[in-house]
């Protein structure tokens, strides 16, 4: 008996993202702060969007996981957070994190670049980074790790009124580490936030054809308070987010949040993405965070589209002025002093 | 001074370093209410209450990512591992993450955490649940590995373990847990190996209960005339080398006694380090090893599988006499 194989069908933007937060109720947004969001989320964008000729050209080198598209879960939490005292663990797929933490991006892009003056002193590399200065514990290299590494960030902040983030993708959901951390931290009542990013693949495979089951009903069996929002909505986010983040700073233990995204590019470097089917990545274009933030200021703030069209020009500078830098800065040199134990 | 159980003693220092550093927190599959399944945590949630010494669900995964991610955060955590074993589920943590993260920050994030497991054969748990699963962890930079043979080498070392500022596997061999002894005695650091007894025909290295079995075998040829110097290595990353080069210096014969596999292990790196560095030091190098296979679990094929006192004194013997030794694994 044979099996026909039909063409997979597009999951599209409309089908799969939750309903919107704004409709629940009313939403005050400053403009102000949208436009420092904004500008974050264009920043994340465009260091992105610099790394992939750079490694074309043989600049930036192994590899490397773009967040391109899924700017507004990183920007929406991490701006939330007090990056002195609370801690966020992120994953390969990290850029956007650390940047909407307050790490330096010219330090994320030299470190790219493999330079002595990247964050990690070119030691660490895409998959890597660690800047616990910007509240950033590290981004891991494998799937699940940061569930973990949050989980026990946790353990040490409980009681301080401080949290732990930990960010991974919808592949995490079928790991090991996945379960055992839920539990672990619903327990011990651990202040932790656990962020899913489901940009509808894990690698090449949709997320689907391998996941038993909704995401979102993992943590609920486990008593786990957890919401599933539009991971494109920058607002969507912020509100969700801030709430659960308040309830956990109560003292209310660990929350799930499942945001649905999409990814613009490939799993990695050099992945093209050609298994997805025909018209799905240009149906979530139109959902792009920064296409519906650009929307929103000026439909719905009444910021004028010349302020949001000076943003794009002085970022667009400010990135290429950094990969300038960044490509005539020194390489380094190995430390002698720096050897496999801390004194 | 009275004489404590090995067991005791690592409760002992648990016990102290708790009560002197409220960064110290330790956690583990029974080990808070129940005392620990190899009882060497009882009444240590009764003194430092359970906000410090608590039970874990049965998720090697979490609790190793968990120890990380606390260290990180300025905690310092000791967690127990059940049996040896059970470390392949928690190599993530340890090796991806922990050992990892001073290096990659550029010595910016330390990472002070322990994890103890209770290892070794010679029970009759069969072949999960008495490995020494130390060449697993060897090749792994950024990561100490403690070994200790006796009760003041294990209330010392866990104390110094504790303190360290790096990642240490500390390893309590199951066979030892009731042996007696004082403690307090003598000072012991981590990477430092101790002399245990003088000789001066072959030097012997090895390390945790077999250091016992070896010391019964120096003993049994002493009686023929033959003296063996014994080196406990107490730490087996990193090792002591100057400690055993300055031996072999003496006697020009090595021994490495080692229970574990034959390929891979740390007496294969302790032979590959001295020939390396003194070659024209050495008329003869050898190592005794448990044989490539999984371990078994009848008492006599265990016996046979373990390098028992009799076998590491036929070994030295046939060498010495030039002859092939049949017990030689």
């Amino acid at each position: 008996m044979s099996t026909a194989v039909t063409a997979p069908e597009p999951r599209l933007p409309h089908e799969v993202l939750p309903a919107s937060e704004a409709a629940k109720g009313a939403r005050e947004v400053p403009a102000e702060l949208a436009l420092e969001l904004y500008r974050l989320m264009v920043l994340i964008r465009d260091v992105e969007d610099a790394v992939q000729p750079l490694y074309n050209a043989g600049e930036i080198h192994g590899t490397t996981h773009l967040c391109t598209g899924e700017e507004a879960i990183g920007v929406g939490i991490c701006t939330l957070l007090d990056p002195q005292r609370d801690r966020v663990a992120s994953t390969y797929r990290g850029h956007g994190h650390a940047i909407a933490l307050g790490s330096s991006a010219q330090g994320l892009l030299d470190e790219l670049l493999g330079k002595a003056t990247g964050t990690g002193g070119g030691r660490a590399g895409s998959m890597n980074v660690i800047d616990l200065e910007h509240g950033l514990l590290g981004c891991f290299g494998i799937v699940g790790g940061s569930m973990a590494a949050a989980t026990g960030a946790a353990l040490a902040l409980k009681g301080t009124g401080a949290i732990a983030v930990a960010f991974f993708g919808d592949g995490t959901a079928n790991q090991g580490y996945f379960h055992e951390c839920l539990n672990f931290a619903q327990v011990h009542r651990l202040p932790v936030l656990f962020v899913c990013e489901n940009n509808l693949y894990g690698e090449f495979t949709p997320f689907e054809a391998i996941t038993a089951g909704a995401i979102s009903a993992r943590p609920d069996v486990m008593g786990i308070p957890n919401a599933r929002i539009n991971g494109n909505d920058l607002w969507d986010v912020r509100d969700c987010a801030g709430r659960f983040i308040d309830e956990i700073r109560a003292g209310g233990g660990p929350r799930f949040l499942e945001a649905i995204t999409y990814r613009f590019g490939g799993h990695s470097r050099s992945d093209p993405g050609a298994y997805r089917p025909d018209g799905e990545l240009d149906a979530w274009k139109q959902y792009d965070p920064l296409v519906l933030e650009r929307r929103h200021l000026v439909d719905e703030l009444g910021v004028d589209a010349a302020v949001v069209d000076a943003i794009d020009q002085d970022v667009a500078a400010e990135v290429e002025a950094m990969v300038e830098r960044g490509r005539a800065a020194a390489w380094p040199t190995p430390d002698p002093d720096l050897t496999e134990f801390a004194p | 001074m009275s004489e404590i159980a090995f067991r005791t003693a690592i409760r002992d220092a648990l016990d102290e370093e708790l009560a002197l550093d409220e960064d110290v927190i330790l956690f583990g599959e029974d080990i808070a209410a129940p005392g620990g399944v190899w009882a060497t945590t009882p009444g240590l949630q009764q003194t430092h209450g359970s906000d410090r010494v608590f039970d874990t669900p049965i998720s090697e995964l979490a609790m190793t990512g968990a120890a990380f991610g606390s260290a990180a955060c300025g905690k310092r955590p000791v967690i127990e591992i059940m049996f040896g074993d059970f470390l392949t589920i928690a190599m993530d943590g340890l090796v991806n993450q922990a050992a990892k993260w001073w290096f990659l920050s550029g010595g910016k994030v330390r990472v002070p955490l322990v994890v103890r497991s209770a290892i070794g054969a010679g029970g009759q748990f069969g072949a999960i649940h008495s490995q020494t699963p130390i060449s697993w962890f060897l090749g792994v930079p950024g990561l100490k590995i403690v070994c200790p043979s006796t009760p003041n080498d294990a209330k010392a070392l866990l104390r110094a373990s504790v303190r360290d500022d790096n990642p240490v596997l500390f390893l309590e061999h199951k066979r030892l847990y009731a042996m007696k002894g004082e403690v307090d005695v003598e000072p012991a650091e981590i990477g430092s190996a101790r002399v245990v007894r003088d000789g001066s025909d072959v030097t012997l290295v090895t390390a945790m209960k077999s250091v016992h079995d070896s010391m019964a075998a120096a003993e049994e040829l002493a009686a023929e005339g033959i003296e063996v110097e014994v080196i406990d290595l107490r730490t087996l990353r990193p090792l002591d080398f100057p400690t055993v080069l300055a031996s072999v210096r003496r006697t020009h014969r090595l021994l490495v006694v080692e229970e574990g596999p034959r390929t891979g292990g740390w007496a294969g790196e302790l032979l590959a380090e001295i020939a390396e560095l003194a070659l024209e030091e050495l008329d003869d190098a050898w190592r005794l090893t448990c044989p490539d296979t999984p371990i078994p679990y009848s008492p006599p094929l265990e016996g046979a599988f373990l390098p028992s006192p009799a076998a590491i004194a036929a070994s030295i013997r046939a060498r010495l006499s030039g002859a092939p030794s049949e017990e030689s694994s």
